[in-house]
């Protein structure tokens, strides 16, 4: 009867999908994975932006990710009317990257935003998509 | 059949334990991921890294991470010529707004991001009481906070500082290498934004990643080798200060 009674008992406490992987509960892989994304991807963000990454292909930020500066970007992709992105101000954005800072890799593009430009904001000069400035393709 | 009293006794556990997989199902991360298809890691090259601290906030946004608390961060050694054994370590909030020069440029001074090493042996799901924490079968140690007591027995027992006690949820949280991303085949947020490629996401079962040509041809360290936990982040170019 006891035996019968702790059967019962840890079917009711013991989770359905416990040890069904491991000492776990199996379902918990499923429910994380389920969880939504707040970041969409650059693979997202190129289906539809495709002159910005014409423009990009042709300067050094070719390497980054549309969100690394834009930020999270899933809601915009699934509602691009209703969710424009957040306007970026470029003075404080860029110097993230390009502060000069001594543990900064050497070969690294870094200026002191002070003497280089004074507080003025990087894309009145700088294209962020294609950012060197050459002759004849400012902005 | 005659249902006697010593037949019912053998039949009720073996319906009970037959109940349990019918109302089980068979759960899966996402309808073309398969689990024993994958065995995730992560690259650091500590030489291309910036400490723009994108990977810090984007983490946060991405997983929701209360204001103070960072399931990634990165730190900022400043290695005095004379004294490589006792580095001088920061990461003021985590290195999420960047940091502003150094102030002594003699020594070198160098970022290293951190995060869960996702360790193989790892000390923090052997130590859980309740199986809240584990090893997934796709090599991510994730965190169930539906069954966590927040006993806080894996915080301690993470030797590098991982984890932390959710004060909402109040239970134990970490990196989950964006497993809600890598399963539907995207990069975690952290490599996603990085904008120097300082960190790649590795899938260590898949012959073609480039984790392996990398793997041949670097010179690979791991965070506390001495502790035996087997960890899947991987450092390039480290130096042997780092702790």
């Amino acid at each position: 009867m006891a035996f019968i009674a702790f059967v019962i008992l840890r079917a009711a406490v013991v989770p359905r999908s416990f040890g069904e992987y491991g000492h776990y509960r199996g379902l918990a892989i499923s429910e994380i994975a389920s969880r939504p994304v707040a970041f969409a991807g650059h693979d997202t963000c190129e289906g539809c932006h495709t002159d910005v990454l014409d423009q990009k292909k042709l300067g050094k930020h070719m390497v980054v990710a549309c969100e690394a500066c834009h930020g999270a970007l899933a809601k915009h992709a699934e509602d691009p009317g209703s969710v424009p992105p957040v306007k970026l101000d470029t003075a404080i954005l860029c110097a993230h990257c390009h502060e000069a800072n001594s543990a900064k890799p050497k070969g690294f593009p870094q200026v002191s935003t002070v003497d280089h430009s004074a507080g003025i904001a990087c894309n009145t000069c700088h294209q962020p998509h294609r950012p060197k400035i050459e002759t004849g393709v400012k902005k | 059949m005659e249902i006697t009293r010593r037949r019912l006794l053998v039949l009720l556990p073996a319906a009970a334990v037959a109940w349990r997989y019918v109302l089980a199902g068979t759960p899966e991360a996402s309808p073309n991921y398969q689990l024993t298809e994958h065995w995730w890691g992560m690259l650091i090259d500590i030489p291309k890294c910036i400490g723009c601290g994108s990977c810090v906030r984007a983490c946060s946004e991405e997983n929701d991470v209360p204001e103070g608390y960072y399931r990634t961060w990165v730190e900022r050694y400043h290695v005095a010529d004379w004294k490589i054994e006792r580095p001088e370590v920061e990461s003021p909030d985590g290195g999420k707004n960047g940091y502003p020069p150094h102030p002594d440029s003699n020594g070198k001074n160098f970022f290293v991001p951190k995060l869960c090493n996702h360790c193989v042996d790892s000390p923090c799901t052997q130590v859980c009481p309740v199986g809240a924490t584990f090893i997934s079968p796709d090599g991510v140690v994730l965190v169930d906070k539906n069954y966590c007591l927040g006993c806080r027995y894996c915080i301690q027992a993470c030797p590098y500082g991982c984890r932390f006690l959710n004060p909402k949820t109040q239970t134990a949280e970490k990196c989950s290498l964006c497993y809600h991303r890598i399963t539907k085949g995207l990069n975690t947020a952290c490599c996603e934004v990085c904008p120097t490629g300082a960190r790649q996401l590795a899938d260590l079962k898949n012959p073609q990643d480039p984790i392996h040509e990398f793997l041949k041809t670097h010179t690979i360290q791991v965070l506390k080798p001495h502790m035996a936990t087997e960890p899947k982040v991987f450092y390039n170019g480290m130096d042997g200060s780092v702790r």
